[in-house]
């Protein structure tokens, strides 16, 4: 098969790692070799956070080039717009983008302006042919916890990749968020395999 | 054993043990930090944080002295501290292996350099190994060891932050070491161990002949293999830039270099030979390439590809290109982006609660100058605080400081410096401080851990990195010690607090200390603590003093004061951890604190 390269994206302490480590885990239990990069340290600490996902029969560089991610992940919509406008997806990659915002110090301060919803739609919508944005904080909320909105946006891309059967999903799932939030992120997956399949 | 999916440093770490590595030491650094992380969770395997790096290759080498298998980790500009150890332990070798885990930065990720340490490795003719992957970065680490015993020689494992921090899927083994019943007696060896002249003199053609032969065992070394393809193209790569390499150019044929000092020339002259053109793909220096130019074989290298920043595939493809190496990619149809867009940045920054931002607060309304360091005040010198003003490498603020005092200024200088880096190298120029006197104000923040890295302990914590509690360092009893008599210790929290310890060392002649004490914000303790606190919107004016605080969680409202016509502040609920900086800093008292909070709540 060809490689199928992701590229997650979000803000320090939005479960953007913990989002990596599952798509990754995923793709091993799959039958996949997988590479997955990210950055630690001083880039992190309060900045955006993304990280590197390819799934494949021989994954050679953990890095992917720009212009061929498959499926852009982002918790945040400001971060989805950054790498959008890289350049960094392929022509008829998928655009998922999960529905909070943050704003960036330089928007609180009254420097810079956060970019309006219509914005976000024109540019994710100009850049992908599929591109969805994800109820994923009301969703996470209906599944009980808000911290869940990451895993929400994970089963709204599980629905993209047809060849990994959900209970895969779910297991790792399991094995990777605390015992007794294991419920909450169960059903926030499903929320959001559901939110793409029933519209 | 099963195969698991582990960054880098995990496979390092799990190496290490598989091997039987038996004492393991480090100072935390990105790209580093997470292989004694992993480590220690190890029990048989003695694992510390060091003070700093030397003190770490020092404690191997001991180790290694002593008969066991040991190892050292450090990121690139560690090895700039531990190059005094790292050079005559190359002279002494040791009695058991020595593996010395490099971590190189390529684009300074979380770095003030990006060198090259592959030259430490020539410079001190110790050979150098460079894994692709984390199957290879664990297999690695053993056949270091293996190479360490066998030629009496450390071994520099150099790994990147691409290694480092990609994960890919490893096979695990078990642990083949079996650890001694007793207690080995030391074998004493002072023509070998004792490094004076004579000895030394001695030992060095030793070390020139060792390197010799390690570069015949790299002829037939296991990581080195030419994987033949089309014979118009070949090149040469280790590392990570060998995975780029196989995904720029699948048809090439590759030299695939596992060790990258010594250089096997017998496998590369034929290599050569059989292709048309020879090109190296390398990250940061042109370390490979040079070598093979000494060999006298034409070879291209950095002509083609940058010296600056990492590689990755895009940086890769393009140069072939513009070199002619590969043919462009069909142009794909340029997928509309709306047009450029100008999007807010989201630069690092001090996180809501941290106990610099307070003691910046006040250094800038005292309008010092600050030698700075390297840690998260770093970060200090960013707007609105702009309160930091040099940054070189760890412990330099204290010696700088010292200097610009000496020269002599229109005000006394200041130093701030962190609780870990001070441990580090701070030390020895506190000392000199005290010992030459000069005007020089040192203020250690101390937050209780080494933030930056990811909260390691240190020797002011209190535990150890295996989790055993120990004597925890009193920043103002050593600063006492070395003979600073003026030493106060503050709460960055309380400004007040922290001016009048400052307006006290700044108006008096002498050396002075401020230990600016508070946990870090994120730290479990101080989570529990959290309490947001909100605006009173009445009176608040719009003036504004409180943005220039720099904390992420004051934002402008949508109210606009209607004297002034500037809009309000609001305090970010999710954000706030309730550290009263920016009441304090509030001129009408418009920003609730915990207590007026508490009332609030209660009414």
């Amino acid at each position: 098969m060809n490689t199928i390269n992701f590229f997650l994206t979000g803000v320090g302490g939005q479960g953007t790692l913990l989002a990596s480590n599952v798509l990754a885990q995923v793709g091993v239990q799959a039958g996949f070799d997988v590479k997955k990069a990210e950055v630690h340290g001083m880039a992190q600490r309060g900045g955006s956070v993304s990280s590197q996902i390819r799934w494949g029969d021989q994954v050679h560089s953990p890095l992917i080039a720009k212009g061929e991610v498959d499926y852009l992940v982002a918790f945040e919509k400001l971060e989805a717009l950054r790498y959008i406008t890289t350049g960094v997806l392929r022509p008829g990659g998928t655009v998922l983008v999960g529905e909070m915002a943050i704003p960036p110090l330089s928007v609180s301060s009254g420097d810079d302006v956060y970019p309006g919803d219509d914005e976000v739609q024109r540019i994710i919508s100009a850049a992908a042919d599929t591109a969805r944005t994800v109820p994923s904080l009301s969703l996470a909320k209906e599944a009980g916890n808000v911290r869940a909105h990451n895993i929400v946006v994970l089963g709204a891309l599980s629905t993209f990749l047809e060849e990994v059967e959900p209970e895969i999903w779910l297991e790792v799932i399991a094995q990777r968020v605390p015992s007794r939030y294991v419920e909450v992120n169960k059903q926030a997956f499903q929320l959001g395999r559901d939110s793409i399949q029933n519209t | 054993m099963g195969r698991e999916l582990l960054a880098g440093n995990e496979a390092v770490a799990r190496g290490a043990y598989e091997a039987g590595v038996r004492v393991a030491a480090a100072y935390p650094g990105t790209p580093s930090t997470e292989i004694l992380e992993n480590l220690a969770k190890y029990d048989v395997v003695y694992s510390e944080w060091s003070p700093n790096e030397k003190v770490a290759l020092d404690v191997a080498i001991g180790a290694a002295y002593a008969g066991s298998r040991s190892m050292a980790v450090m990121k690139h500009v560690g090895l700039n501290v531990a190059a005094d150890a790292f050079f005559y332990a190359s002279m002494t070798g040791m009695e058991a292996g020595l593996v010395l885990v490099c971590a190189d930065d390529p684009n300074m990720f979380s770095s003030q350099n990006e060198q090259d340490n592959r030259n430490y490795a020539k410079f001190a003719r110790v050979p150098c190994l460079e894994p692709t992957d984390s199957q290879e970065a664990k297999d690695m680490v053993g056949v270091a060891l293996d190479m360490s015993e066998q030629f009496d020689s450390p071994v520099m494992l150099r790994v990147t932050t691409r290694i480092s921090h990609s994960d890919t899927v490893v096979e695990l083994g078990e642990r083949t070491a079996v650890e001694p019943a007793e207690p080995p007696e030391y074998r004493i060896d002072r023509a070998k161990y004792v490094m004076v002249p004579g000895n030394a003199r001695r030992r060095h053609p030793i070390v020139e002949e060792r390197i010799a032969k390690v570069k015949a065992f790299a002829e037939t070394f296991d990581y080195n293999r030419i994987e033949m393809g089309d014979t118009r193209l070949g090149l040469v790569a280790g590392g990570v830039a060998y995975q780029y390499a196989k995904e720029v150019f699948p048809d090439a044929s590759i030299l695939k270099l596992g060790m990258t000092y010594p250089l096997p020339e017998q496998m590369i002259r034929q290599f050569a030979a059989h292709v048309d053109r020879l090109v190296v793909v390398e990250e940061l220096d042109p370390f490979i390439e040079n070598e093979i130019k000494l060999m006298g074989i034409e070879v291209e290298g950095k002509g083609i590809f940058p010296i600056c920043g990492e590689l990755d595939p895009t940086v890769v493809r393009r140069c072939a290109v513009e070199a002619g190496l590969v043919d462009a990619l069909p142009l794909s149809p340029p997928q509309g982006q709306g047009g450029p867009v100008k999007l807010p940045p989201r630069p690092p920054l001090l996180c809501p609660g941290c106990p610099h931002r307070g003691l910046f607060v006040v250094t800038n309304k005292l309008k010092v100058v600050v030698s700075g360091d390297i840690g998260c005040y770093t970060l200090g010198f960013l707007p609105p605080l702009a309160a930091l003003h040099t940054c070189g490498c760890m412990g330099a603020s204290i010696g700088q400081a010292h200097g610009v005092s000496k020269a002599g200024i229109a005000q006394k200088h200041v130093a701030v410096i962190g609780d870990s880096t001070f441990f580090h190298t701070g030390m020895p120029a506190l000392l000199n401080v005290a010992y030459n006197q000069s005007d020089t104000v040192v203020i250690i923040v101390d937050n209780r851990t080494t933030a930056m890295t990811g909260h390691q302990q240190h020797p002011g914590t209190g535990t150890t990195l295996m989790g055993q509690p120990t004597y925890a360092v009193e920043f103002g009893d050593l600063a006492k010690a070395m003979g600073i008599e003026r030493v106060h210790t503050v709460d960055p929290y309380d400004l007040k607090a922290v001016e009048a310890a400052l307006r006290d060392c700044l108006d008096n002649p002498g050396p002075a200390v401020v230990v600016s004490r508070r946990e870090c914000a994120l730290l479990p303790a101080a989570r529990r603590k959290w309490m947001a606190l909100a605006v009173n919107e009445e009176r608040c004016n719009g003036c504004g003093l409180c943005f220039q605080v720099g904390c992420p969680a004051i934002v402008k409202s949508d109210l606009l004061d209607e004297k002034t016509g500037k809009a309000k502040a609001r305090i970010a609920p999710l954000l706030c951890t309730g550290c009263e900086v920016c009441a304090q800093v509030c001129a009408r008292r418009a920003i609730l604190r915990r207590d007026e909070m508490e009332e609030a709540k209660a009414a």
